[in-house]
């Protein structure tokens, strides 16, 4: 059941804000995201016509703390067809960093955060990738840079205080 | 703009790895590497480059702004276009300069704490341009046919384009149709084999979901490996890393979860073009493929030089 006294109108001006979210009231709830959508396909969990609908109703907080957010994979199927150029996969990130501000990290992301501030990438380039490099004759790897973390820790991603020892 | 295209004559760019390449799928780039420079393209490479920014796109729009414009500004500081072999890079690069280029007060925004807390700036002369794009629009299928010492017409493979390499299309200038996209089938041809269509060629590898929920980024990639199994196909050629991941390795867990077995083989294109050009297997990286080419290998017929 949806309650409209808990339903919050702002919600779609404030994704109308954010980066990517400018196109979500041009939604009509079409689907066609939804029909060519190969997520959806193996999943009902995701459902980005739902989602947007839900959005635009001012379900707030069940959008904000939902899982299905982080199920967008990104492919820009939807992004071709969608009459309305809503760009769905953007409006989703939109949605997924508002969600990070208000304090819905998924654990998946704390942990690429992590490898990202320690080596500026998301794998490691240690000194066995550096030796099988050497081996086939290719120009080593120069393994961390520190500018990932500033940027990450200027930005307030990244806290160096709360890491334990590595 | 006179710098822009200038770029696009000149066959030297400046090489992309990301994360994955080095780590996951170097024998990709000992392939690019091999057949680029049978084919006069020169590779400089910057090993201070750090991830692209995909990953944090989806934390802040604003993070992932500057970690791609710190690795555009490392790159145009060298003065060549930038080639990436993943098209998850690519496309993130691609997307990341389009706006930094379109919209001359956000690229100002961007540089002021790019340049406070990293000293540096990045003006939008940049051009980003895949791997395979590069192959097919600055080589050509006719020159690469030219060059071919290897006999590969008994070999079936199934192309598999993935995402970020034509979509958004609009960030990519609308290189080909997202649709219907033919460059890969046409730089397979390229090499002597057969390229085929199956069910949903152009469907996702679920690369893009594996962190938050692997059931259904397996799911994903076993529709795909069904439906090239059900066309018999000797191998999918795929030309990012992370596609790799998914299909060759995730095969055998795939194979595990849906209890199925496909053994299918899974190459990069510059293995395949490597090979039609007469390179020999090591010199492509082919001992470091998870699933076994010894059966497709047998296929290939070499000329006498």
């Amino acid at each position: 059941m949806i309650y409209s006294k808990e339903l919050d109108s702002n919600f779609k001006l404030l994704i109308a804000k954010e980066p990517g979210g400018e196109n979500i009231k041009r939604c009509f709830s079409c689907g066609t995201c939804t029909a060519g959508c190969p997520v959806r396909e193996v999943t009902d969990r995701y459902n980005p016509r739902k989602i947007i609908r839900m959005a635009l109703l001012g379900m707030k907080k069940e959008v904000l703390s939902s899982q299905f957010i982080w199920l967008c994979s990104s492919c820009y199927t939807c992004y071709e067809r969608c009459p309305q150029d809503v760009r769905i996969p953007e409006l989703m990130n939109a949605i997924k960093n508002i969600a990070v501000r208000e304090g819905y990290m998924p654990p998946a992301m704390k942990v690429q955060i992590e490898l990202l501030s320690s080596h500026g990438r998301l794998l490691e380039v240690t000194e066995f990738e550096n030796d099988k490099r050497k081996e086939s004759g290719l120009p080593l790897f120069q393994g961390r840079t520190e500018d990932v973390k500033r940027i990450l820790k200027e930005l307030g991603f990244y806290h160096e205080e709360e890491r334990g020892p590595s | 703009m006179k710098k822009r295209e200038d770029h696009l004559k000149d066959t030297s760019y400046t090489l992309f790895l990301g994360c994955t390449v080095p780590v996951r799928a170097l024998n990709y780039e000992i392939a690019a590497r091999k057949v680029a420079g049978a084919l006069d393209i020169r590779f400089h490479d910057i090993p201070d480059f750090s991830c692209c920014g995909y990953p944090i796109k989806s934390i802040s729009h604003h993070a992932y702004l500057l970690m791609a414009a710190r690795n555009l500004a490392l790159a145009e500081a060298k003065g060549h276009s930038v080639c990436t072999l993943c098209s998850s890079c690519g496309g993130s690069l691609a997307e990341a300069n389009h706006e930094l280029q379109e919209d001359k007060n956000l690229r100002q925004r961007i540089n002021e704490d790019l340049y406070g807390w990293l000293g540096l700036r990045y003006e939008g002369e940049v051009q980003v341009l895949h791997f395979a794009r590069i192959l097919h629009r600055k080589i050509g299928a006719e020159k690469i046919g030219g060059k071919i010492r290897a006999d590969l017409s008994s070999l079936r493979v199934a192309p598999h384009y993935g995402c970020h390499y034509t979509k958004p299309s609009a960030i990519h200038g609308r290189a080909e149709d997202p649709e219907d996209p033919k460059s890969l089938d046409e730089l397979i041809r390229a090499t002597g084999a057969q390229s085929l269509s199956y069910e949903d060629k152009l469907s996702c590898c679920g690369g893009g979901v594996l962190a938050f929920d692997e059931q259904v980024a397996l799911g994903m990639a076993q529709k795909k490996l069904e439906h090239i199994h059900a066309r018999q196909a000797d191998a999918i050629v795929l030309i990012c890393p992370f596609c790799n991941v998914m299909y060759e390795s995730n095969q055998k867990k795939i194979e595990k979860v849906f209890q199925k077995e496909y053994k299918l083989p899974v190459l990069f294109y510059p293995q395949l073009l490597g090979l039609a050009l007469g390179f020999e297997p090591d010199e492509l990286g082919l001992k470091m493929n998870r699933i076994r080419t010894t059966d497709l290998m047998k296929k290939i017929v070499r000329r006498p030089a």
